[in-house]
């Protein structure tokens, strides 16, 4: 026992050392900056104020959150409609396969994400690979214009979340008890009404754990919507992101990271109280 | 039972892989009956019920219901419900919402689906936890919901998946007297599958013994008891003695058969030959015991000792080793007449049984 503690005691305490040193400091002193004044020379002067909150709720920046959240949403609303067919594929097949097709899943994940937007762009160009496929077998006779447009960012947010999404589903559609499924056909249930009735609530704290999944990324994943949408309307991301490589404003870049921060912790807090609501105590498998 | 069977199965097969789960069964079922299907796990009574609800397809042969096949028909369209073993009650719903899933399926009116609702909560006695959620229920209750969820469809045949199997021994008997109650005030057919022998003969009208994916027997409780037809059904159903012998002698409907080395008169409804190998047969209540300075007369017997006295209350087990080497189960009743009759082990004693008690196999 004695042995037991002792390492519990260091793999606990290493874990709380790496979250203080990389997670907890940097992110008081986000928070500390937030208050801060800027100053010309780029950084902060430690002068008190809240200059950059009442900047913040100014309509530039609304129009910023809205534009994010909106995108957030609509990429969580196709992830889930393209993950949760292949979920329930996934359950129904042999184990070999399935197996197969989970490891081609996550292969992508060794690869940095950055480094398959590009590779999107290569597929996507005007000159790229999805183009000259189309030109070649005659389906088209100009290139299509792919790049730079809603459906590329949307194509690369999908693509890049895809995973997380599909992986709670999977595991709450594979929980689910197919004699369920039998019972609902016994007692004259048509398949749409097993899916609504039986699948459907049964599978939905998976629903919302790949939701949050999906879109607390989607909201700060700034550079799929810079690199394939070509910065066509700011999002919370590139605002942070211009605030302190660009436009010099460390406090403002400081005070949006601290807002959205808060409507994640909402948006999570929210996902637990909702999923305790359904499921009482099952979702600490899930996640 | 000579009305026309309202189930038919006809040279039904089902085969799993390389399995065969249901090997070209025929089976009659008759409306109003309460059918069990006993035997050991993975006999193939499980997929008998399944085949009947439209989980699983046969291979070969037909179902009949009501004078249509049901090949082909989807689960939802069949008017058969099950109880699953394990009760399979929707957990994100409540009580009333599960037994009413059926109704709603159908469509049915609000108010009709109400009514029906609370009448299959009171014809199993749970009236009063509606809106309960199923996993805040007792096992007994949870059981009790998945009864309901049924019989509210008023289906023609209800199917029940070792319903009892999960519960304890004092709430499975209260639920054999329950479902023998239901059954009786439906007039529902209902086909019970369980590998219980206690359960089946208990609660049946009709039982069929199954093995390997056949019938092996099937006929009322006490037939499938008294006279079981081979030694599967006679070892299955019970317990049971057996002694190997050879039939030495043919008279008019009766036979002697030599079994070491003393004759026995026996009924011979096999007619078999003079000479033949057989096995006889005989339950332990069946069998009695006499202590050796009572024996009289030239009775045939076989001698042994008492090994063990089992004291069970109404009764009392004995374990004989007889003389020959083999080991003999007994059970007495007591006799209000014969109180100083006490059994001790190592007394010397001797068995026979009453002329037309025993089975020939």
């Amino acid at each position: 026992m004695e042995k037991k503690s002792g390492f519990r005691n260091v793999a606990v305490g290493s874990t709380l050392c790496w979250i203080t040193l990389f997670v907890v400091i940097p992110y008081l002193i986000v928070v500390a900056y937030s208050f801060l004044t800027p100053d010309p020379s780029g950084t902060v002067s430690w002068i008190f104020t809240l200059d950059s909150y009442r900047e913040i709720f100014s309509p530039v920046f609304l129009i910023v959150c809205k534009n994010s959240f909106a995108l957030a949403l609509s990429t969580t609303v196709l992830t889930l409609l393209a993950a949760y067919p292949f979920a329930f594929f996934l359950t129904r097949i042999s184990e070999s396969i399935r197996r197969t097709l989970i490891l081609i899943m996550i292969i992508p994940f060794w690869t940095s994400s950055l480094i398959r937007t590009y590779a999107l762009i290569i597929l996507l160009k005007a000159n790229g690979i999805v183009n000259t496929f189309l030109l070649s077998l005659g389906w088209i006779d100009e290139p299509l214009n792919l790049l730079y447009t809603q459906l590329a960012v949307f194509t690369g947010l999908v693509y890049t979340l895809l995973p997380f999404m599909i992986l709670p589903l999977y595991a709450s559609l594979q929980k689910l008890d197919t004699r369920l499924i039998e019972a609902a056909r016994d007692l004259g249930a048509t398949s749409p009404r097993i899916f609504f009735h039986i699948i459907l609530p049964l599978t939905l704290p998976g629903i919302i754990a790949g939701s949050t999944m999906v879109f607390l990324p989607a909201l700060g994943l700034f550079y799929i919507p810079d690199l394939l949408g070509g910065a066509r309307s700011m999002l919370i991301g590139n605002f942070i992101k211009d605030q302190f490589l660009v436009a010099g404003n460390w406090p403002l870049g400081s005070s949006a990271s601290v807002i959205l921060t808060l409507l994640m912790f909402l948006l999570i807090a929210w996902y637990f109280l909702s999923s305790r609501k359904i499921n009482q105590g099952d979702m600490r498998e899930v996640i | 039972m000579e009305k026309d069977p309202i189930v038919r199965l006809r040279r039904v097969t089902k085969r799993f892989d390389d399995v065969v789960a249901v090997d070209s069964l025929d089976l009659d079922i008759y409306q109003g009956e309460f059918l069990t299907l006993l035997g050991p796990s993975g006999c193939g009574k499980t997929t008998v019920l399944r085949l009947i609800a439209g989980f699983e397809s046969p291979d070969k042969g037909d179902i009949v219901m009501n004078g249509t096949s049901l090949i082909g028909t989807a689960p939802n369209k069949r008017n058969v419900n099950t109880v699953f073993q394990s009760y399979a009650l929707f957990p994100h719903m409540s009580i009333f919402d599960n037994i009413a899933f059926g109704l709603k399926m159908k469509r049915f009116e609000k108010s009709v689906i109400t009514e029906k609702v609370t009448e299959a909560l009171s014809i199993v006695k749970l009236g009063g936890l509606e809106m309960r959620k199923p996993h805040q229920l007792s096992g007994g209750q949870q059981q009790r919901v998945a009864m309901a969820r049924a019989i509210v469809n008023k289906p023609q045949v209800l199917l029940l998946d070792e319903p009892l199997s999960a519960l304890d021994y004092r709430l499975r008997q209260e639920m054999e007297l329950e479902l023998k109650r239901i059954h009786r005030k439906l007039g529902i057919t209902f086909v019970f599958v369980t590998h219980d022998q206690e359960e089946a003969i208990s609660m049946s009208d009709r039982i069929a013994v199954m093995n390997e994916g056949r019938i092996e027997q099937i006929g009322t409780p006490s037939q499938i008891y008294e006279e079981p037809q081979n030694m599967f059904v006679a070892k299955f159903v019970g317990e049971i003695n057996v002694f190997e012998g050879r039939i030495v002698e043919i008279h008019n409907g009766s036979a002697v058969v030599d079994i070491h080395g003393r004759h026995f008169k026996v009924q011979n409804r096999k007619d078999f030959a003079n000479g033949r190998a057989v096995k006889v047969l005989l339950r332990p209540e069946d069998i009695m015991v006499t202590k050796d300075e009572e024996l009289q007369g030239t009775a045939p017997a076989l001698a042994g000792k008492i090994e063990e006295v089992i004291y069970k209350g109404k009764t009392v087990d004995l374990i004989i080793s007889l003389d020959a080497g083999e080991t003999v189960f007994v059970t007495q009743f007591f006799n209000e007449d014969q109180e100083d009759v006490v059994y001790r082990h190592g007394h010397r004693i001797h068995i026979n049984w009453p002329y037309g008690w025993e089975v020939v196999l």
